[in-house]
């Protein structure tokens, strides 16, 4: 079976169990992640403890190629798969309102929404709202050419409350995983903890290796190529959420409306996290096509894969954008980029990029347990 | 991938940990080297696929080891666990060689780690391998396919061609295809004959069919048996090998380290017709474990059961399976198909036989039983809080010591005198070093020195 996803939850859940069992009978790994160490101080599994430990799990599936007991032995041990499966149920179970879980649970439906849907009808509604000539009017910089297309309001509340609902639905998300898996509830805020989570986090240490030598991906020999090209798309979106933010900064406090020069705060922040965005997520769609196929679940690589195209569309669209921006091609460019925007706001509390919450709350409820 | 036709300088039979530190030896001294491994890729390494460390020699502390582990304290220990049925030169220089493995190995892409969570006791004499023994040979296997070593699975010699002493060429079977190959040296490095059932049964009748073997199944001891026939000496006898308990529903081959079970010291162990039959609290148990795979083997029907109370959760490592539960002993008899009369009559008299004392697992504490026959000297307390636990148990065996004897330079003697060009490294030659008893970790310095010997010494041994 190529997808553990499409076993029964309970039944993925026993299967967890039962890998984690003879996991925990060996221990060989214990060196490779945090995974391990944290399965040690468990003897049975919760569903909970399942579902920490599958979005602890970093997928450097070093363990995989380790392991005595993976296929074609009999006891068919295959962690980051089962692993990559739990996680899948995770994002889908807490996620928040469940119609728009359905609406966006196969990762065609959520492409096809996000990089098409969304910005055909952004075309349609500019063609209606501002007409097919002023669309395709070429406007210098000094035209502020930008809000000749959508106007800076439409621009504030459409994605303003697009954006707070996509934080909401996550928080929202955050908090059901947090409840399950910790079993004290009354949990206090640990700042230690999270500081902790979020150096480890941030340097992606589980994909390191044991020292540094980085993971067993796309394939057995260790690598630093996944970990590169992730801090090239997390570090590229955060710049590009910071030209975001710069410009706002700008528009409000500076009464400086966009569209900024070429050599300006924003734009540059843009342009770096623009490249970046479109070298990172291709080298993951790279590594993800060359990769062992066989420590991987097809479920979540549809769901990696569509997350992946749809930063590739957004930064394709934004560097466009920038270099289109005096041509009459601004105002399409422009048009089709918000739509990408939008479709990524939309489907981010259902899609891959929960990822980033799961696993930092996982590495915070294991920082708590080490007593870090 | 065998080069048809092609004379290799050194042939190596086996592609565990000894034949690939044999093989990576005599590439980089400069012979063309072919590996003949009779598993298919997935299984390939023998037992060294299922191994977690190497016990050696060092000084002081050093990287993953803590302290320091003196040869004379080595030799002690292995004196101990053989009773003295060892070869004291080959032994002594084996230990000596094993305070230099660390690094040639990390040359060659081993990595280390601290003692695994559960085994701290080790964490002095054994460096751990990180993700354990597979790990390490599929770091060896990309060393040796970057040094242009030939490679050969699912490749089973099946005839060696010996004329006076003199190693000629094997027989390889692949698929249902045979051929000849040629090489100037020998190196045998296949392992034990402990996955081949009809041998084992020379020694344990046919209590042997109850057994467990927790390594390759590939380890069918052919080799051996054309050394022998070829007229070689051995040394060790077919009774030797190194056996522990372990969880009776493992697989029948390759179940490995998981299968262990460890709480036998915190209850009590009781055999097919519900009685006790050894002090379950002689000793520490990592200085107890490997005897406990012959105990259970002189056992009817080959099979016992740990049982423990609700007391002892959570001081034992967890086994690979959950354990057979119940409330009450007469339900934990009837799950186990036990006379559920004798089973409680066997807890009752162990019970009142307790003496009060103050218990403590790190220590050999004050927790045993009087007037009981056998008793149990340590860590002994009431079995009266349910849920009961019990978890079944067979002998597993680890690997055959029966070998050919072997001189300083890994060469295999026949008649006491060193044959020209065969040599053996690994579980084929253990018995020079282990008569009987285990040492954990010993294994893989036998392995790695003698392997690393064979290497080299092969070399040496070609005129060129």
């Amino acid at each position: 079976m190529d997808s553990l996803t499409e076993t029964s939850n309970n039944a993925l859940l026993d299967e967890g169990r039962r890998v984690m069992q003879i996991c925990n009978a060996c221990r060989y790994c214990e060196g490779f992640c945090a995974v391990f160490p944290a399965m040690e101080k468990r003897f049975d599994f919760t569903s909970g403890d399942l579902k920490y430990l599958a979005n602890l799990c970093h997928d450097c599936r070093e363990c995989y190629y380790s392991c005595q007991y993976s296929p074609p032995h009999e006891f068919q041990l295959n962690v980051p798969k089962t692993f990559a499966a739990i996680r899948q149920q995770t994002y889908r179970e807490y996620a928040w309102p469940s119609f728009m879980v359905s609406l966006f649970s196969n990762s065609k439906r959520a492409l096809l929404i996000s990089t098409f849907i969304f910005p055909v009808f952004f075309i349609l509604a500019s063609l209606l709202l501002v007409g097919p000539d002023a669309l395709f009017t070429a406007y210098s910089d000094a035209d502020g050419s930008f809000y000749r297309i959508v106007s800076h309001t439409m621009l504030v509340w459409g994605f303003g409350s697009a954006g707070i609902f996509a934080v909401i639905a996550m928080l929202v998300g955050g908090y059901r995983f947090w409840q399950e898996t910790t079993a004290e509830k009354s949990a206090v805020f640990d700042l230690r903890a999270v500081v902790r989570a979020l150096h480890d986090a941030m340097r992606l240490r589980y994909l390191g290796g044991a020292s540094g030598e980085g993971c067993a991906y796309p394939e057995e020999q260790a690598s630093n190529l996944r970990r590169r090209f992730h801090h090239l798309t997390f570090y590229g979106f955060m710049l590009c959420f910071a030209a975001t933010s710069v410009a706002t900064v700008y528009h409000y406090l500076f009464d400086l409306p966009a569209p900024y020069a070429f050599f300006s705060l924003p734009v540059q922040l843009g342009f770096f996290g623009g490249i970046m965005l479109l070298v990172g997520p291709l080298g993951l769609l790279y590594l993800k096509r060359i990769r062992d196929p066989e420590p991987a679940d097809t479920l979540q690589t549809g769901m990696d894969i569509t997350f992946l195209v749809l930063l590739l569309a957004t930064s394709i669209t934004g560097l466009l954008l920038l270099f289109l921006r005096e041509t009459g091609m601004m105002g399409i460019m422009l048009v089709i980029h918000l739509g990408l925007v939008m479709g990524l706001f939309i489907t981010m509390p259902y899609g891959k990029f929960v990822h980033g919450i799961y696993r930092l709350s996982a590495l915070v409820k294991n920082a708590k347990e080490e007593g870090v | 991938m065998i080069q048809p036709g092609k004379l290799y300088d050194v042939l190596v039979i086996g592609g565990g940990n000894a034949g690939l530190c044999a093989a990576i030896t005599a590439r980089e001294a400069g012979a063309s080297v072919l590996i003949l491994e009779s598993a298919p890729v997935h299984f390939r390494g023998g037992n060294s696929r299922h191994v977690r460390n190497l016990r050696c020699v060092h000084d002081g502390p050093e990287d993953v080891l803590l302290g320091s582990y003196p040869l004379s304290e080595y030799w002690d220990d292995l004196v101990q666990v053989t009773g003295g049925k060892t070869n004291e030169s080959l032994a002594k220089m084996m230990l000596q060689e094993s305070a230099h493995c660390r690094n040639w190995m990390r040359h060659h892409g081993a990595r280390f780690q601290p003692a695994l969570g559960g085994t701290l006791q080790l964490s002095r004499t054994n460096a751990f391998f990180l993700g354990g023994g597979k790990s390490l040979l599929n770091a060896y296997y990309r060393s040796a396919e970057k040094l242009g070593i030939d490679i050969e699975y699912d490749a089973e010699v099946t005839d060696l061609e010996i004329v006076n002493s003199q190693f000629r060429s094997a027989t390889v079977k692949r698929n249902t295809q045979t051929e000849q190959i040629k090489a100037r040296v020998l190196i045998t490095s296949s392992g034990g004959f402990q996955a081949n059932i009809d041998w084992l049964k020379e020694a344990w009748g046919e209590a042997a069919e109850n057994f467990i073997i927790r390594g390759t199944p590939y380890d069918n001891g052919r080799i051996l048996r054309l050394l022998m026939d070829a007229g070689m000496s051995t040394i060790s006898d077919v009774s030797q090998c190194h056996a522990v308990a372990v969880h009776a529903d493992s697989p029948r081959f390759d179940g490995g380290i998981a299968t262990r079970v460890d709480c036998v010291s915190l209850g009590i162990v009781v055999n097919r017709h519900a009685v006790r039959f050894y002090d379950e609290g002689e000793d520490f148990w990592p200085k107890r474990y490997a005897i406990w795979g012959r105990l259970i083997a002189q056992q009817p029907d080959q099979i016992a059961y740990a049982i423990i109370d609700a007391k002892s959760a959570g001081s034992y490592l967890p086994p690979v399976f959950p354990p057979v539960q119940a409330d009450s002993v007469a339900e934990l008899a009837v799950k186990l198909s036990l006379d559920p009369a004798t089973l409680d009559h066997t807890l009752h008299s162990y019970n009142a036989a307790v003496q009060p004392g103050n218990f403590d697992l790190t220590l050999l504490d004050n927790c045993h039983t009087d007037g009981l026959v056998p008793c149990k000297s340590h860590w002994a307390r009431k079995l009266d809080t349910p849920p009961y636990r019990a978890y079944p148990l067979r002998p597993g065996i680890t690997f055959t010591y029966l070998g050919v004897a072997v001189n300083d330079k890994a060469q295999v003697l026949q008649n006491g005198v060193p044959t020209a060009n065969i040599y053996a490294a690994g579980e084929i030659m253990a018995g020079n070093i282990l008569g009987k008893g285990y040492l954990a970790g010993i294994g893989m310095t036998i392995g790695t020195v003698f392997g690393r010997i064979a290497g080299r010494e092969a070399v040496r041994g070609l005129t060129h």
